[in-house]
């Protein structure tokens, strides 16, 4: 039979071959004498550091898209997101407010940021997609240490997607707005074929005031500095994975999603942020008087990706300890059943705080007063080296890299 | 593919062939137990969990053992350092 | 976590560090290969290398049966993907692997369906579902996934799900170690042996490995304590001069195997004459197929796939990676053209693989990190 299963009768004459001869140098001899041993290991760290330097220079080069087509790791919020974003849309609409990539735009005393929502199933424990469409924008402008006012609501409907599912996910938006002190005061509607929307997608915009005067930013990141989380992580991804149905899983588990405007203003009414100069802790660097450099949700591409992003930005190490990263138990459960790293899970009601080293403890206290922060914990603190990447201490008491998220271990989760 | 993870078996399913209901950390997955055929298994046991199916029986004394055995050379090894300790000092 | 947080004991650790250090002889250097892809990843995962010190080196071997998968195979299955009707199913981690002309992500962007699942009873789930549609489930995995494979496909018989096929690329470990054995260019002093693969085969079929060729192998559980258990075992054995097989991970691994796992592997699939690895070229008797009776879920059979032979692109050194000749970061492309991002080879995409695990996890001077890291 020469069907090719069993690798004959095509392209060549390769018969059955036994491994082909290797064609590099291969393994250095024994060295006997204990100081060329020395030398040779000395050598070999040399070669490796130098391959590691030649990886940090390509990896500092301009973001390019090889791909024809967009896929589902574009969506990750991992490096193919940033490279989509950086090569396609930062390269068409460049201007000096977008290239702060920040969770939201800041100028004259406003903040305003846009998300938009995709996450299937539309309904899940803890919530549904309208919770995730006004929360996820309220805490966006609260990231920028804005006080969320208003937002605006589109909708892309399928045909045939039930008037009854509808009045739900308002509902739910209705509910949260409430619940966030903001209004849903402009909309939009579309209603695309059936087969085109898978049910709904959501788009919300926000603008909110920035009534402190703080200057929070994924670049104010300093040596010394506190990483905080303000409760465990994980919940959101896997309570829509496991809601899917897919995996025959159960969990007693619930989105994580809520507004963090409330836990904000306790954090930055202990500790001050940017330049306002009010609150405790000195910090250093080119914040003024506040502690609290930097906050960002840990949504897409979850805690990984967002310290990854600081320590980018800002031109640090972050050092994480794993044993203090918190995690439920069922979180951790089903992510080993998965094969996935919590780490790199989303939330959608929790956020990575960075505070000045000296107003750490502070800072947890203001956050655990307040019953959306009760589990916050520190996770890590900020060093210069080395820069621009994420070290994690393991439980194990070893040393890795977390680096950003590539491919989409967990698609549409919000 | 290496992915193994060690579940305990809450419930043997009786309404399915070979399906037992297993619990890692809280999270519950129906596995499939049909590569254990010839073993009892029953609620309490723990298996290796491998894409679905149980792949083996943890034994849990040859578990003790090893964690015992680590423990014992840990003890082992301070009572070294100590009587190393002793004798340099008996000696100085 | 039980029977996983135990092995992630510090404590267990430093003391393990000591005592291995102590059996390494002064001015020798010790190279151990970790077979099993899983191995690899723990390595990395929890800095392992931290504990060991700088007499021993662990090597990384072809235990990946991602990596292992040549071009023209991934080829073949997007051409089964891109038939009308197809369901192609597949392990995540099978994604990302670029074949001649793009990976399965890159074909599901241009209209393909194919689906992600974590079991080969997903794969028949989705075939129960859609009675109109061909399921295909791509599998692959050495002798631990087989007998899942082989489960799925009686489970099917059973049902009468005539919808549901096997894209069969399990692949099998002594041959692959036995190839390792006989390359000139290496030179190993024991091996860390496939854990869940045991669960199958048991420890028996390493005996060649003491006897024929004189080294260690000890079958290693996957959790830290584990690895640095087996090394210390390991160096037990050269510091007393014996060559045997152990077994670590008793608590999970039975001497004998798993009878009922062989039996069915037996039942359904048969060994090829020869197949092709990546990297290594063809090799005999070291791969499965379904066998005549139950050639209507062989999707090999049902679907004509092309079979052609992609040649690894010119930079790619996979090959010399998976044999252990290679460190990760001593392959030209590594980091460079070749990275997790936009991947040549396959070690860079599996998380099993050795450059994904080295360049994710261990990529920094290890002194910096260390003090960097301190407390």
């Amino acid at each position: 039979m020469s069907d090719g299963r069993d690798g004959t009768g095509r392209g060549g004459d390769h018969g059955v071959r036994e491994m082909d001869p290797p064609r590099s140098p291969g393994v250095e001899p024994q060295a006997a004498d204990p100081k060329d041993l020395r030398n040779m290991r000395e050598r070999e760290r040399d070669r490796e550091r130098q391959v590691l330097d030649r990886i940090e220079r390509v990896r500092r080069r301009g973001a390019r898209v090889r791909e024809d087509r967009v896929t589902l790791a574009h969506g990750a919020g991992g490096k193919a997101t940033h490279t989509l974003i950086e090569a396609v849309f930062l390269e068409s609409f460049r201007n000096p407010m977008l290239e702060l990539l920040e969770d939201g735009a800041v100028a004259d005393g406003l903040a305003f940021t846009t998300d938009a929502f995709v996450v299937t199933p539309l309904f899940f424990p803890g919530g549904d997609i309208g919770d995730l469409a006004v929360n996820g924008t309220v805490n966006d402008l609260a990231m920028c240490g804005a006080r969320p006012r208003y937002l605006s609501a589109g909708f892309i409907l399928e045909e045939g997607f039930p008037v009854a599912d509808l009045r739900r996910v308002a509902a739910s938006m209705a509910e949260a707005a409430r619940a966030a002190g903001v209004w849903i005061v402009t909309g939009d509607t579309k209603v695309v074929e059936r087969g085109k929307a898978d049910g709904c997608y959501v788009t919300t915009s926000g603008i909110g005031t920035l009534d402190r005067p703080v200057r929070l930013s994924a670049a104010s990141a300093r040596p010394g500095d506190a990483v905080i989380v303000s409760g465990p992580i994980g919940e959101h991804g896997i309570t829509v994975m496991l809601a899917r149905g897919e995996l025959d899983i159960e969990a007693d588990l619930r989105s994580d999603t809520a507004p963090l405007n409330t836990l904000v203003d306790a954090l930055l009414d202990a500790c001050g942020g940017g330049t306002d100069g009010t609150g405790t802790g000195t910090g250093s660097g080119g914040n003024g008087g506040g502690a609290v450099r930097c906050l960002r949700d840990a949504t897409r591409g979850g805690v990984a990706t967002v310290v990854n992003e600081i320590a980018e930005a800002s031109r640090v190490a972050v050092i994480l300890d794993e044993d203090a990263v918190p995690v439920r138990p069922a979180v951790r459960g089903a992510c080993e059943l998965l094969g996935i790293d919590p780490l790199y899970v989303a939330c959608e009601g929790r956020m990575v705080a960075v505070v000045a080293g000296d107003s750490a403890d502070a800072a947890l206290a203001a956050l655990r007063s307040h019953p959306l922060g009760s589990e916050a914990a520190i996770i890590g603190r900020i060093n210069d080296d080395p820069p621009g990447l994420v070290l994690l201490r393991t439980s194990f008491g070893g040393t890795r890299i977390v680096d950003l998220l590539v491919g989409d271990p967990l698609p549409r989760i919000c | 593919m290496c992915l193994g993870i060690p579940g305990e078996i809450v419930e043997i399913l009786s309404d399915h062939p070979d399906l037992a209901m297993v619990d890692v950390c809280g999270v519950k997955r129906a596995i499939n137990i049909g590569l254990l055929e010839g073993q009892l298994v029953v609620p309490g046991d723990w298996i290796l969990i491998h894409v679905g199916f149980a792949m083996s029986k943890i034994d849990e004394v040859e578990a003790r053992a090893a964690l015992d055995f680590l423990e014992s050379i840990g003890q082992a090894y301070e009572d070294e350092i100590a009587a190393l300790r002793e004798s340099t000092i008996g000696e100085g | 976590m039980r029977f996983v947080d135990e092995y992630r004991d510090a404590e267990k650790a430093r003391t393990l560090a000591a005592r291995i250090a102590a059996l390494c002889e002064p001015g020798r250097d010790y190279k151990f290969m970790e077979v099993c892809g899983g191995h690899t990843h723990t390595i990395y995962k929890h800095g392992l290398e931290d504990y060991l010190p700088e007499a021993v080196t662990l090597v990384h071997g072809p235990g990946c049966p991602v990596c292992v998968i040549p071009m023209g195979r991934v080829d073949d299955a997007i051409h089964i993907a891109e038939q009308p009707d197809v369901i192609m199913t597949s392990f995540g981690d099978m994604m990302r692997v670029p074949g001649g002309n793009g990976s399965f992500l890159d074909a599901k962007a241009r209209g393909a369906d194919i689906r992600m699942v974590y079991s080969p009873l997903d794969a028949l789930k989705i075939a129960r579902k859609n009675p109109g549609r061909r399921v295909v489930f791509m599998a692959i995995g050495f002798e631990t996934t087989a007998p899942s494979t082989a489960m799925t496909v009686l489970r099917a018989e059973a049902e009468g799900i005539g919808n549901f096929s096997v894209f069969c690329n399990h692949v099998t470990i002594i041959p692959a170690i036995k190839a390792i054995l006989d390359s000139p260019d290496l030179r190993l002093d024991g091996f860390i042996g496939p854990g869940h693969v045991s669960t199958v085969i048991g420890c028996r079929p390493y005996g060649f490995v003491a006897r024929a060729y004189g080294r260690p192998l000890v079958v290693a559980g996957f959790e830290p304590l584990d690895v640095l258990h087996t090394v210390y075992r390991i160096l037990v054995q050269l510091s007393e001069g014996r060559s045997e097989v152990e077994n670590q991970y008793a608590r999970v691994v039975p001497w004998d195997g798993n009878p009922k796992a062989l039996r069915v592997i037996g039942q359904v699939m048969e060994l090829r004459p020869y197949f092709e690895w990546r990297g290594l070229g063809f090799i005999s008797q070291s791969a499965l197929r379904l066998t005549e009776r139950y050639a209507a879920f062989d999707a090999e059979r049902i679907f004509r796939i092309p079979g052609g032979r992609v040649a690894d692109p010119k930079a790619c050194q996979c090959g010399e990676v998976l044999k252990g000749v290679l460190k990760p970061w001593e392959c030209k492309v590594f980091g460079t053209a070749c990275t997790p991002e936009t991947p040549i080879g396959t070690c860079m995409v599996s998380s099993e693989g050795a450059c994904a695990a080295y360049y994710d996890f261990g990529r920094f001077s290890r002194e910096r990190v260390k003090e960097a890291t301190r407390r």
